[in-house]
């Protein structure tokens, strides 16, 4: 599995902007452009990192197989954004520009353009796609409740159609969701994505690609956002009997549920019955408990019981605070929770209206990426927001692909290139050396880190070493 | 569609009360009080001063 994270980006100087997002973006990538010939790349942890559509600097992790290690590679990649927006800073600096550059991992900007944080999940060729999505979507619908980012919503008086009032939503992305289950992406914005690039041997294997997901900032919350789908797609992979709750109408619903955290909004069933958004989560919840007691440990890779066993604890603390509407238990874990919560104090002190625009602003520098600026990280070092893993193993893994799978290999090889200064063409499953013959390497298996064939391209660069010093 | 009513979290909303009252009232809410004051203090010193400039200068386009 993996995750990929559009980071919002803004340059501020003072009182006015002077740079636009693509200027800004352009510096930040300077540096690779000019040693890559290239503003889309793998780095050597195995991730890839570019300059999106729209001036998004994006960052996919490497293919992971367990939780924490899947945590620890988004992390990292806030790590490797700052740094490149603090050189960009600094090479600003130097030409008598001084300001700060903002990167912002949240959805939504101030007019309402939205950009995604996806998640990759890796699944058996077997599972016919309809039916997975009939029975993921329902519990994906209603995700936002235990793990929305939360924003205030400020009507667009520009707005035609249905309209919200001025409101605090659980969820960023929930807004901006037009289609159920559809391939493209950029004019709409299905929440499952059915591409058929698995970028793996696709005898085997389907990538499911989900577009609906908050970018997370909290630890815990990310956990579980991904630890609580892991456990729906095992359980239907098993046949386990989660029931299928499909929706009459799949996202009809989906911003209400962002404007209730009681959880309440009646869901129609296609079956004629109805359920709330909260009774949908809890079916799914008693279910993914019930398979923990009998889900096999895994032997070499994967999520151990024990982390899944802290998933469960989550989200159930989650589920009751909705249903009794005391967030004390989660407000240190969940990030809509424990933003409201801040908002509310500055309300509070203030006596602010929701739609003061300093409100906003905390809602925005809630995302900010940059250690001791962004509030994020100022409410994270003072002990409000819980940790999953640590510093040392996010930085880990700023350098070091994850062992366990494919990533390992691609690790070897962009490292070795690097070393010895060899052009290299490389993707997710093929890897290529272009001098002084082309000879590539195509990874089908993406649990797989261990390839002879790697061993012998490696070799093949150390080999001609002398040619690549030219 | 009608233009739905938005459900504001109960536990946090305006406090129409003076503060001071308040925390006179109990001890404890003034040790709570304190240490969000700090906490709201630190951030103030964070932000940028125009929060409508900041807020409204923010313009992405969409991504995928």
């Amino acid at each position: 599995m993996g995750i990929e994270t559009e980071y919002g980006l803004t340059f501020v100087d003072g009182d006015s902007k002077k740079l636009r997002p693509d200027e800004i973006a352009r510096r930040m990538f300077r540096p690779i452009v000019e040693k890559y010939s290239s503003s889309n790349i793998f780095i050597p942890n195995g991730s890839r990192l570019y300059l999106d559509v729209g001036s998004h600097p994006e960052y996919a992790t490497a293919e992971c197989d367990n939780l924490t290690q899947l945590i620890n590679f988004e992390k990292a990649g806030d790590v490797i954004a700052d740094r490149m927006a603090v050189d960009a800073e600094e090479s600003l600096a130097k030409e008598d520009i001084a300001g700060q550059v903002y990167l912002f991992k949240n959805n939504v900007d101030s007019v309402g353009n939205s950009y995604g944080c996806h998640e990759n999940y890796l699944v058996g060729r077997s599972m016919p796609l309809k039916a997975l999505g009939k029975r993921l979507m329902p519990f994906l619908i209603t995700r936002q409740l235990i793990c929305g980012a939360g924003r205030i919503h400020h009507p667009n008086p520009l707005d035609k159609g249905e309209s919200f009032p001025l409101g605090y939503c659980i969820s960023q992305r929930s807004d901006h969701v037009w289609e159920g289950v559809s391939s493209a992406t950029t004019r709409s914005r299905p929440i499952i994505n059915t591409r058929d690039e698995p970028h793996a041997d696709s005898h085997s294997y389907r990538r499911l690609h989900v577009i609906v997901g908050d970018a997370n900032m909290a630890e815990p919350s990310i956990a579980l956002k991904v630890g609580s789908t892991l456990l729906v797609l095992e359980m239907i992979e098993a046949d386990f009997g989660l029931p299928s709750l499909e929706l009459a109408n799949d996202i009809a619903s989906i911003r209400e549920i962002s404007r209730d955290a009681t959880g309440s909004t009646l869901l129609s069933l296609k079956d004629g019955t109805t359920m709330t958004a909260l009774q949908i989560q809890q079916v799914v919840f008693e279910h993914a408990s019930k398979w923990l007691e009998q889900r096999p440990e895994p032997e070499f890779s994967g999520t151990s019981n024990t982390e899944m066993a802290r998933v469960l604890d989550l989200w159930g603390r989650m589920l009751k605070a909705i249903e009794s509407g005391d967030f004390s238990e989660v407000d240190t874990e969940i990030d809509w929770v424990i933003k409201k919560k801040l908002i509310d104090r500055f309300i509070q002190r203030g006596n602010l209206g929701l739609d003061d625009p300093k409100l906003a602003q905390v809602d925005l520098t809630y995302h900010d990426i940059r250690p001791g600026r962004g509030l994020f990280s100022v409410l994270q070092s003072r002990g409000m927001i819980k940790r999953w893993t640590t510093d040392e193993a996010i930085l880990a893994a700023v350098d070091t692909a994850p062992d366990t799978t494919r990533a390992h290999l691609r690790g070897r090889i962009l490292k070795a290139a690097d070393t010895l200064g060899v052009p290299v063409t490389v993707d997710w499953m093929r890897h290529k050396v272009n001098r002084p013959e082309p000879q590539s390497v195509e990874l089908g298996d993406p649990f797989s880190a261990v390839n002879s064939e790697v061993d012998q391209l490696i070799e093949y660069m150390t080999v001609h070493a002398e040619s690549y010093r030219s | 569609m009608n233009a739905k009513q938005t459900q504001i979290m109960g536990g946090g909303g305006r406090d129409e009360d003076n503060a001071e009252d308040s925390a006179q009232a109990s001890g404890q809410v003034q040790i709570n009080t304190e240490g969000v004051d700090s906490l709201l203090d630190e951030i103030d010193g964070l932000l940028e001063n125009n929060a409508e400039e900041f807020v409204r200068s923010y313009v992405q386009k969409g991504g995928e």
